[in-house]
């Protein structure tokens, strides 16, 4: 017990003091975990509409290969990130392995399933006849698909809580394909890892706390943008 | 007087299919400039197919749709912003009256003043200006229907495309919200093509009207042609024409039928030829007394049952089942009761005469 108490303490006192380290690591993680969600919302949003409005062959297999990516080990992603991004793979010129580069590539494919899966779901709830009102009131493809946004917007804010949570939550992959590196790789997952395997558990904890109140307050935020029901 | 009218939308040899089988088949159909089309058509007819093809969500398989001699499907999105459409549901998206009012013209980059000015304008049309700042969510049937209705006008469409737009609501609410849009598309002047049912709507608010029955075009001309006159059995029964009886032309203008004799002054068919003879119930008048006029026959009351306004008696005469609407006011001064007799009179003007060629 005293151990976790410490582990507060020692959490508000890496804080307080503006440790720098805990600063720049805290800022590491945001940047690389906001810059995978945001992709993965770019490319997750158009395809869980196409997937939910448009009939065609192989959908079936994508919405299945959808699906068993929601549920897909870190360490898979790690890997195939890893193997192709190593130095001898596919797009090993590019050196982009044990760079936050890398480590966005792999927390984005671990968030898109997630996306596509919920926009998919959210899309597919709307009234078909609603999104031939909007064809009929004259709206071209991108209007349509705005307005879908626009109208599926709860189940969206969804899919970016449950986009941003794998990615920031995620250690595996990271560490796989980020290596880890003091002031260029390191986030707050890893660290917290290397802290626990050092038995740094004060360390550990207090990482691990800022961790949890950092998905907090964005989800926070997120949450008061879903529930303001009356969006004019 | 209709077929005068220059066509705005004219429809050719069109054909649409749902998974391979043909569900709607329209030689020629043409939708008059500036006036109501009603569409009207039993369940499954093709109505609402008819209206997704002009509306272009449904692909004809063969045949053109043509706006002002131009190929509508030849920019959609450009057609689309010449036309709108509501339906039985009100479709709202979730955002405020004013927003949704507003919607039609903001996809078409209409600024923001002026998309105000016009959204107010026809949400008091539609009498429903004290709503524009409530959410959609907030709205009875009735007023999210004046907002559908609205929405639709604000985009001042050359072309409107209704379906069944007012069966949603209930009975007085229906009453008010026809009788608003009875005038204000009187003013407008939209070219309105409108799904419809219900025999009052068409009547009061159709100009022309077509019929479709499995997927066909019957019969078009003014509603009151295609009600009066229909051109077939199938046309008759379902325009409610409850007398059908069959018959025979026994002498210039003079028809035998279930053992009457029935005066009609309609276009006769050969001597001796089957005919079918069509009533409206409410061409039928109960009377006490005969005036010695034509088509008086004397009948008994089978079965009487109220129906809204009217009182529907079922009559037998000879070996002929007559229907009657009588109002009810009529109705209470003849006080009859099942078993009496009664004399039953048509005017030859209301005996309509189909060649029976079953």
């Amino acid at each position: 017990m005293d151990l976790i108490w410490d582990g507060i303490r020692e959490a508000a006192r890496l804080w307080w003091s503006g440790d720098g380290e805990i600063i720049e690591i805290t800022l590491r993680t945001l940047a690389i975990s906001a810059a995978a969600t945001a992709l993965a919302l770019a490319i997750g949003i158009p395809l869980g509409a196409v997937l939910a409005l448009r009939r065609f062959l192989g959908r079936g297999l994508i919405v299945a290969a959808v699906n068993t990516g929601m549920g897909m080990p870190p360490v898979v992603v790690g890997l195939l990130v890893a193997l192709i991004l190593w130095r001898t793979g596919p797009l090993g010129d590019l050196n982009l392995i044990y760079t936050p580069t890398a480590m966005v590539v792999a927390q984005f494919l671990l968030s898109l399933p997630l996306v596509v899966g919920f926009s998919l779901a959210s899309i597919q709830s709307v009234n078909p006849r609603l999104i031939g009102q909007m064809w009929a009131m004259g709206a071209n493809r991108w209007q349509v698909l705005w307005l879908l946004i626009r109208e599926t917007r709860l189940g969206l804010l969804a899919a970016v809580m449950a986009g941003f949570g794998a990615a920031i939550s995620e250690v595996g992959a990271s560490m796989q394909v980020g290596g880890n590196l003091a002031g260029e790789t390191r986030v707050l997952t890893t660290a917290t890892v290397l802290e626990t395997g050092r038995g740094n558990f004060e360390v550990a904890i207090a990482l691990s706390l800022v961790l949890v109140v950092l998905a907090f307050i964005v989800n926070l935020v997120l949450t008061a943008v879903q529930q303001r029901r009356f969006v004019t | 007087m209709t077929d005068r009218v220059e066509a705005h939308i004219e429809i050719r040899d069109l054909v649409v299919q749902r998974g391979g089988v043909s569900v709607l088949e329209i030689e020629s159909l043409d939708i008059p400039r500036g006036l109501v089309t009603v569409i009207i058509g039993p369940n499954g007819s093709g109505k609402s197919t008819l209206l997704g093809a002009l509306q272009l969500v449904l692909h004809p398989a063969r045949g053109t749709l043509t706006l002002d001699g131009e190929a509508m499907d030849a920019d959609p999105v450009k057609t689309r912003r010449r036309m709108s459409a509501a339906f039985q549901e009100p479709l709202l998206l979730s955002m405020s009256v004013q927003a949704n009012v507003e919607l039609p013209l903001r996809l078409r980059g209409v600024d923001r003043r002026r998309r105000r000015e016009l959204a107010e304008h026809w949400l008091e049309r539609f009498g429903i200006a004290a709503l524009a700042r409530r959410h959609a969510r907030q709205l009875s049937g009735g007023e999210a229907q004046r907002v559908s209705l609205a929405r639709a006008f604000a985009s001042q469409p050359e072309v409107l495309l209704l379906d069944e737009p007012f069966s949603g609501v209930d009975a007085p609410t229906r009453e008010g919200l026809i009788g608003d849009f009875a005038e204000i598309v009187s003013e407008a002047r939209p070219t309105t093509v409108l799904v419809t049912h219900d025999r009052d709507e068409a009547l009061r608010l159709g100009d022309h009207a077509a019929l479709l029955i499995g997927g066909g075009l019957r019969q078009s001309g003014p509603p009151s042609e295609v009600f009066d006159r229909p051109v077939d059995r199938a046309v008759a029964e379902f325009v409610g024409t409850e007398n059908i009886w069959e018959g025979r032309r026994s002498e210039s203008g003079v028809y035998q039928a279930g053992g009457v004799r029935l005066a009609s002054t309609a276009k006769a068919v050969a001597l001796g030829a089957p005919a079918l003879l069509c009533v409206r119930p409410e061409r039928i008048v109960l009377t006490r007394e005969d005036d010695g006029s034509a088509n008086q026959i004397r009948a008994t009351v089978r079965a009487v049952r109220p129906r809204g306004p009217v009182i529907r008696s079922e009559l037998a005469s000879a070996r002929l089942r007559l229907i009657a609407d009588t109002p009810l006011t009529g109705w209470d001064e003849l006080s009859l009761s099942v078993g009496d007799e009664v004399i039953t009179r048509i005017s030859p003007a209301d005996v309509h005469v189909i060649e029976d060629t079953d």
